[in-house]
Formats: structure tokens, sequence, C-alpha cells
């Protein structure tokens, strides 16, 4: 039992279709929860007031866009390497709910920051780092979708999105250089354990991070699913005109 | 690996090549800007650097699409292809002639268009060194995406896309290069940013080019 036997298209419509209702009724059932929880039964907070509660969006989103990019990251190295479509296939699914996340972390923060800190937007080293790699998103997307051969298609947003994440990573830091910021430092540390967040909203939070995560998963597996069928289905018309 | 040089700079410099398109897009833009957001030398000479590192950039892009398309299309691609130099040599070499015929040109331009922006005595030496040690930079990244988008029938657009992101970090020491020694502070570590910018991605990319180039021409 390796995990080299999801890499077979067969073997991962299996699997999937049975673990896709499981993750999905997970997903939505946390982020029920967490947003419930969140949104109506935390209090306020003393200096925020409500706004302070778009964090049960904004964090997770912002998190998620930024692991999309890796599993993107993962999925195209794999493909590089062992040549497994699934993978090619599933950093293709990932790119725009990648861009989706990026979009609604953007979003959620301007509404934050027009009231907290009085403007929509600001060139702050965080969010214009969180703007390039939206850009970097799009150049992705719109390279799978202008070449037309799938596996060059493949081979190239591959390499793109290797040299991307070293250029968007470098972009990150470069920004922090150009510019100090207005945003916070990180809300959840991972490493030292104690939390930037109050308690009262650090528990909904993980839920809603967790739901998020599963959402991700689940909105990938489901993408994935779509370009197997959809890569079967061409293959079938290519078929039948050969045999025609 | 010469002859390749050599045949690409004439090629660029010849009738069509187009050489001298992006100075004279480079010097519109310093025109332009002037005009766009009116003669006040103070506010010029503030935003001078960003204005010149932006034009500096967006003259490079415009003769990027050209750099392998028209090899692909006549097939001279598929004879370096086979030709005992490797494909990475080759992306090395297209994006040297296009520096040598883009980016110097732009460098020894610059402080002339720094003098229409009223850029501040200080800042030539700087927008100099930045230009000359950044635009290297920026020929190497526009080969990848060169290379990268190669095979498509309307490569431009996404070029940009895809080119424009990865030139931020560039733009972004270049121009705080400039900014730095044109306020008389200490501008060496944004220029020493970008010299590492610069190296890494003649390390790194010309792999980057061969390897997309391989899978276009497949």
């Amino acid at each position: 039992m390796s995990i080299w036997e999801y890499a077979n298209p067969k073997k991962f419509m299996q699997t999937s279709a049975w673990a896709l209702p499981w993750v999905s009724g997970l997903s939505v059932m946390l982020l029920v929860v967490g947003l419930v929880w969140g949104f109506f039964f935390t209090p306020d907070d003393y200096k925020q007031g409500a706004t302070v509660k778009i964090i049960y969006l904004h964090v997770p989103s912002a998190m998620m866009a930024i692991s999309a990019w890796f599993m993107m990251l993962a999925g195209s190295l794999i493909w590089l390497i062992r040549r497994h479509h699934v993978s090619a296939l599933s950093a293709k699914a990932a790119a725009p709910v990648g861009l989706t996340f990026t979009v609604i972390g953007l979003v959620t923060g301007a509404i934050w920051g027009q009231p907290m800190w009085g403007t929509w937007w600001a060139w702050d080293p965080r969010l214009t780092s969180f703007l390039i790699l939206g850009l970097f998103y799009l150049g992705y997307i719109a390279l799978w979708a202008a070449v037309e051969d799938a596996d060059t298609a493949a081979d190239l947003t591959s390499v793109l999105c290797i040299v991307g994440s070293v250029f968007a990573f470098l972009s990150r830091y470069a920004v922090l250089f150009w510019n100090q910021g207005l945003h916070q430092g990180a809300s959840v540390s991972v490493v030292q354990g104690s939390d930037q967040v109050s308690n009262v909203y650090g528990a909904p939070l993980l839920v809603c991070v967790t739901g998020f995560v599963l959402l991700f998963v689940t909105l990938v597996l489901l993408r994935t699913r779509t370009e197997i069928r959809a890569r079967r289905i061409k293959a079938l018309i290519a078929r039948e005109r050969a045999a025609a | 690996m010469r002859a390749l040089l050599i045949r690409d700079i004439r090629l660029a410099m010849r009738a069509g090549g187009g050489f001298g398109l992006g100075l004279a897009f480079f010097l519109m833009v310093a025109v332009l800007v002037p005009l766009g957001v009116g003669p006040e030398s103070a506010l010029l000479s503030r935003i001078a650097p960003g204005i010149l590192w932006v034009g500096a950039l967006l003259a490079c892009l415009l003769s990027l699409d050209r750099m392998f398309a028209l090899d692909f299309e006549d097939g001279s691609l598929d004879l370096m292809a086979v030709s005992p130099l490797p494909l990475e040599g080759v992306a090395a070499m297209k994006a040297l002639a296009h520096w040598l015929v883009t980016g110097l040109p732009l460098v020894v331009i610059s402080p002339v268009l720094g003098l229409l922006l009223s850029l501040s005595p200080a800042g030539y030496v700087w927008l100099v060194a930045s230009l000359a040690l950044g635009s290297p930079a920026l020929s190497l990244i526009g080969a990848f995406g060169a290379a990268l988008t190669v095979g498509l029938k309307r490569g431009g657009l996404i070029l940009s896309l895809i080119v424009l992101p990865m030139y931020v970090p560039t733009l972004v020491f270049g121009a705080e290069a400039v900014r730095r020694g044109a306020a008389g502070t200490d501008a060496l570590v944004p220029l020493l940013f970008l010299a590492a910018i610069s190296l890494g991605c003649a390390a790194i990319l010309p792999f980057a080019c061969g390897a997309a180039i391989r899978a276009n021409l497949k």
C-alpha cells in the first residue's frame, strides 16, 4: 500500500468518490458550527466591536490561499518527477480555488480595514504580497487555459509554478524591505503554540480553519474528478473519430 | 554559442528587428508622465526613480515575445534543439542578446531621461548602477516567460501576465536603490540585493527556459 496507488486515475476516482461525501459533509458541519459560534456566541471586542468577527473568514481563507499554492507546487513537482496525470490535474484544479481564497482574503481584509484602519487598501507588505500572489495565480491559470496540448500545458505550468514559487517568496520579502506595514503579525502561531488571538475567539477560529481546509480538499477533489472525466471524454471522442 | 549570439544581435539590430523600439518607448514614458502629473519639479524628482524603473521594465517587456517566437515559427529553434549546444545555452545566449540590444541601451540613455524627470543629482550614479545590475534579471525572467509562451497563438498578453509579477522583486530593489541614492542615504543594500537577483536568475533560469522550450517543441 503506497500513496502512489492513487496516481492511478481509476483508483483515485474510486477512493475520492467514497471520500467526497464525508469530507464535504464534515466541512459543511465544521463551517456552520465555527461560523455560527464565531458570529453569534463570542463577545464583541472592546476596541473593534463586532468587526473582529470577520476573522473567521479572513484568516482561514488567507491561510488556505497560501497553502493552495504549496499544494500546487507539490503537485507540479510530482508531475515533473513521476509523470502522474492525477497530480498535474489536481494542481490545475487547485489554482482557481486558491485564487478565490486569495480574493476572499483581500476583500474581507478591505471590509475590515475600512472601519479599523480607515482605509480600504494600504500598500502594506502583507496586503501587497497577497495581491502579488493573486497575480501569480492569474498567470498560472491563464497559462493552463492557453496551451492546447494537455501534457505540454502540464509541463509548462509545472515549471511556471516552481519558478513562480521562488519569485513569489522573493516578492514577499522584497515588499517587506520596501514598506513597513499596518497589518498585525501572524494571528495564529504554530511554532510557539501561544495564540495572539484571545481564547474566546481562538476556539471557533480553529474550527473554521479546519472547516476551510476540508472545504479546500472537497473542492480540489471535486474539480480533479471533473478534470479526469473531461480528459476521458476527450479520449473517447478522439477514439471514435479515429475509428470512423 | 558566440555564433548564435552574433546572429541574434544582428537580427535584432537590422531592419525589422525592432531595435530602438524599446528605447523609444522608454522615452515616451518619460515624456508622458510629466504631461500627466504636471510639471512641478519637486513632485517629478520624487517619483522619478519609480517611473524610470517601471518604464525600463515595460520597455523590456515590449520586445520579449519576439525572443523565441520567430525562431519557433521558421523552425530554427528545432535545429538549435538538435544542435550540440544545449537548449539551456541557447536560452542564456538569447537572454544575453536581448539584454545587449534592449537592456544596455536603456542603461545608457537613462541619465538623459533622469534629467527630463528632474532626478536629483545624487541619484544618477545609482540609477545607472541599478539599471546595469538589474536589467540582466529583466531579460532573463523575460526569456523564461517567452520560453513558456512560445507555442501560443496570442502569447503576448499571457507573457506579460506571467512575467510582470516576477519582475516585482527586481523593481522593488531597483527603484529603492535609486530612491535612496537620490535622497543621499545608503543605497548599497538594495543594490546588492539587485545584483543577487540578477546572479540568481542567471544561474537558475536558463535551465527553466530549457525545460520550457523542450516541452513546447515536443
